[in-house]
């Protein structure tokens, strides 16, 4: 049954990734987009990360989406198609990406994981707890920097967004 | 873990997901759709993290918490991509890689 589940969100997460990069609507390569993030969101599921899962549906798929969402409604007429690259420069890339795809994969299927068979759950409060520990191993430090990481960015997203209109205000005294 | 699947086929996966994120990049002229290949690529890095922490280290929790820390970078990556973004068509009209020049504000 999760061998079955599997195969469908990897095909999914595959044809609609193709799909996002190469269709020439722009709204509906945002959609695509979260079709494939909403994807993975179910692999997280399968390999039993819940609290992950749920970021990625809330912050992926609820939040980025909605901001490229957004952007494309005020920067696009939803009919514009998009300009596209010349097909030889489109043929050499996807020679250069299968070429690399290839080397991956070699590596990968040479390279013999140690795999070890388990059925651990982790509870949200083993996440929280490793999170917030200040012992050997625990994250408080790149948690709070990351949380001065996310102001900074807002702040800075706001000031460049209303760039022009704040320094006027500012210059007029 | 996933029962019947292995690490390969899942790595394999995220290797094509990578890859096709590196064509739209590359092929692309549009700047949101260069930010979404970004998305594609970041994405198949996660999976990567969960994967092998889920596979190979299944008693520490190290790959789930930087991927906490992967998806807030990138939160915060497009929040700023997208408000340049906006800026950048007030002033030029156009979100086209070639028509942008200027990064002054």
């Amino acid at each position: 049954m999760e061998r079955i589940i599997f195969y469908c969100l990897a095909a999914v997460i595959i044809a609609f990734g193709i799909a996002s990069v190469t269709s020439r609507k722009m709204l509906r390569s945002v959609i695509y987009l979260s079709f494939v993030l909403i994807s993975i969101a179910g692999i997280f599921f399968l390999v039993d990360y819940n609290f992950l899962a749920a970021i990625q549906l809330t912050v992926y798929a609820g939040g980025i989406v909605v901001l490229i969402i957004f952007s494309v409604l005020l920067v696009h007429h939803i009919e514009m198609e998009l300009e596209m690259a010349k097909a030889s420069k489109k043929i050499v890339t996807a020679i250069a990406c299968l070429i690399g795809l290839g080397v991956f994969l070699r590596a990968i299927y040479t390279y013999d994981f140690n795999v070890i068979d388990n059925s651990i759950t982790t509870t949200t409060a083993d996440i929280g707890t490793g999170l917030l520990s200040y012992e050997a191993g625990g994250f408080i430090l790149p948690f709070e920097v990351i949380s001065v990481l996310l102001l900074a960015a807002m702040i800075g997203a706001i000031v460049i967004a209303k760039g022009s209109k704040l320094t006027e205000k500012n210059n007029q005294p | 873990m996933i029962s019947g699947i292995s690490i390969y086929e899942i790595l394999t996966v995220t290797s094509i997901l990578f890859f096709i994120g590196v064509y739209g990049f590359i092929t692309r002229t549009n700047l949101i759709s260069i930010l979404i290949s970004v998305e594609l690529m970041l994405n198949a890095s996660v999976v990567n993290f969960v994967i092998i922490n889920k596979y190979l280290f299944p008693e520490v929790l190290q790959g789930v918490y930087f991927s906490i820390f992967i998806i807030a970078v990138a939160a915060a990556e497009t929040a700023l991509a997208v408000s340049i973004i906006i800026n950048l068509y007030r002033q030029i009209s156009s979100v086209e890689v070639k028509d942008v020049e200027t990064m002054k504000y």
